[in-house]
């Protein structure tokens, strides 16, 4: 199949990028979308031009680096994947597709498509974590915990940190991303203990790092490649309201 | 630290949902409007009389005027904020498709509410405040005469009736978020408050409409 591409090249971090035209024959379907670009990348390089950088690593939805607009929405036409995980498929042939880099001022674009999310990782460094010291695994039935809680517990650390929830967002907010590491810590005897002050601390670091308010319009539900659920939003709001209310 | 986009956020739902209990109230003392007349003209205007002279509604209605100021404000601030948290703009945006209309433009529907309250202070809260009214049988202030008449007119109507309708989908988001604001992140009752929030809506919006079709097609007492 072929493609009409339209695809953000911005040379780096502070100069103006624009929608370059690219057109693209010997597209198999079965191909996923990064093998899509490789595919143009190959001919870029014979032609001598510069390729179109764009992040990947696993390439098997799990690890969170791929992540891209594609025709004005995160990681593409499906809900719950990753890009790396959209095939041509998803696409006709002869189609115009708009790839852009997820946009925030948080999330700043470094190359093409490549974008700098190290403000997700200084959310983490600011509270994500135990205060356990290191040492020898202690024995695993010492802390009893419930089945559905680990499950639930689960489903938030399920989130890879990929940044569809931000890039979708109207308000570029990282609710959904934040309130997921704090669901997944709340839930486990082990991250209770320090709830309040993790709460406080990475919700502060969010705010830092200048992303938007929640308004609730769930679109990052939809979008999240792992479909961390929006519940999750609503615990970190009692979290912080309690932690808030108690401090002293 | 500052932390403002959780604190900010419960600003909005408190002011917002004291603006709900508001407008329950509200609703209540217009169905008097749906009286037969002779009745509706009395206790309407006795009601209204009972609001403008008792010391605790005039402490509530302060707090009213101030919720409404600072919904505003705060949405103000927020939505700045917003701005500024997105950056650049896309290209080719479609990320409408993954959510609804009314929860992406609260901003566009307040904005709505607030030139329509401008209009209604002005023709009812700032007639009967500082304005000659004339009296009712029990020497009342005759607002029910003002409301009936202001009713007749056709284009009038339809700015109330468009207004309830923005009203209605601002209460439909806003009702389900400040819950969640409040931190409800139960599945169960996060379902229940929306479907409380539903019922809300519809009665709330359904109810402020019907008074003044009633009112046009039934009365006229010019």
């Amino acid at each position: 199949m072929k493609l009409y591409l339209k695809v953000w090249r911005q040379e780096h971090r502070e100069s103006k990028g624009n929608m370059v035209s690219y057109e693209v024959d010997g597209i198999s379907e079965h191909m996923s979308f990064l093998e899509m670009l490789d595919l143009l990348n190959e001919r870029l390089i014979s032609k001598g031009e510069r390729v179109i950088e764009f992040d990947h690593d696993c390439r098997e939805g799990i690890c969170g680096a791929c992540g891209m607009m594609i025709n004005g929405r995160a990681h593409g036409p499906l809900t719950g994947t990753t890009t790396c995980q959209l095939h041509m498929r998803s696409f006709k042939d002869g189609e115009t597709v708009y790839i852009e880099p997820f946009r925030a001022a948080a999330f700043p674009v470094l190359r093409d498509l490549k974008i700098d999310r190290s403000a997700f990782d200084h959310i983490i460094q600011s509270g994500g974590y135990i205060s356990a010291s290191t040492g020898q695994a202690p024995e695993s039935n010492s802390i009893p915990i419930a089945h559905e809680v680990t499950e639930a517990a689960f489903d938030a650390a399920a989130c890879i940190g990929c940044g569809a929830c931000v890039a979708t967002c109207k308000n570029s907010s990282a609710a959904l991303f934040t309130s997921a590491k704090i669901s997944h810590l709340v839930l486990l005897p082990q991250g209770k203990l320090e709830s309040a002050d993790r709460v406080i601390k990475m919700v502060g670091q969010m705010d830092a790092e200048g992303f938007g308010h929640c308004s609730n319009t769930e679109a990052c539900e939809v979008e999240c490649p792992q479909e961390i659920s929006v519940l999750h939003i609503g615990r970190m709001n009692y979290e912080y309201n309690k932690a808030m209310a108690l401090r002293k | 630290m500052k932390q403002t986009t959780l604190t900010y956020k419960l600003v909005m739902a408190a002011t917002g949902l004291f603006l709900c209990l508001f407008l329950v109230i509200h609703l209540l003392g217009n169905l008097q409007l749906l009286l037969p007349e002779s009745e509706a003209r009395e206790q309407f205007n006795w009601y209204s009389h009972l609001l403008s002279g008792n010391i605790l509604i005039k402490i509530i209605s302060y707090v009213l005027y101030l919720s409404l100021i600072g919904h505003a404000v705060y949405a103000l601030v927020i939505t700045r904020k917003n701005i500024k948290a997105n950056g650049s703009k896309y290209v080719y945006d479609k990320r409408s498709q993954v959510s609804s209309w009314n929860s992406r433009n609260m901003g566009i529907l307040g904005t709505i509410i607030l030139i329509f309250l401008v209009i209604h202070f002005k023709d009812y809260w700032y007639v009967y405040k500082f304005g000659h009214l004339p009296l009712d049988a029990k020497g009342n202030k005759d607002l029910y005469s003002i409301v009936v008449r202001s009713f007749q007119q056709g284009w009038y109507i339809i700015i109330y009736e468009l207004s309830f309708v923005a009203l209605g989908f601002h209460l439909l988001h806003g009702f389900f978020s400040a819950s969640r604001t409040l931190g409800l992140y139960h599945p169960k009752y996060a379902k229940l408050v929306r479907a409380i929030g539903w019922i809300y809506s519809l009665v709330i919006t359904l109810g402020f409409m019907l008074i003044p079709l009633y009112i046009y097609f039934n009365l006229n007492v010019l």
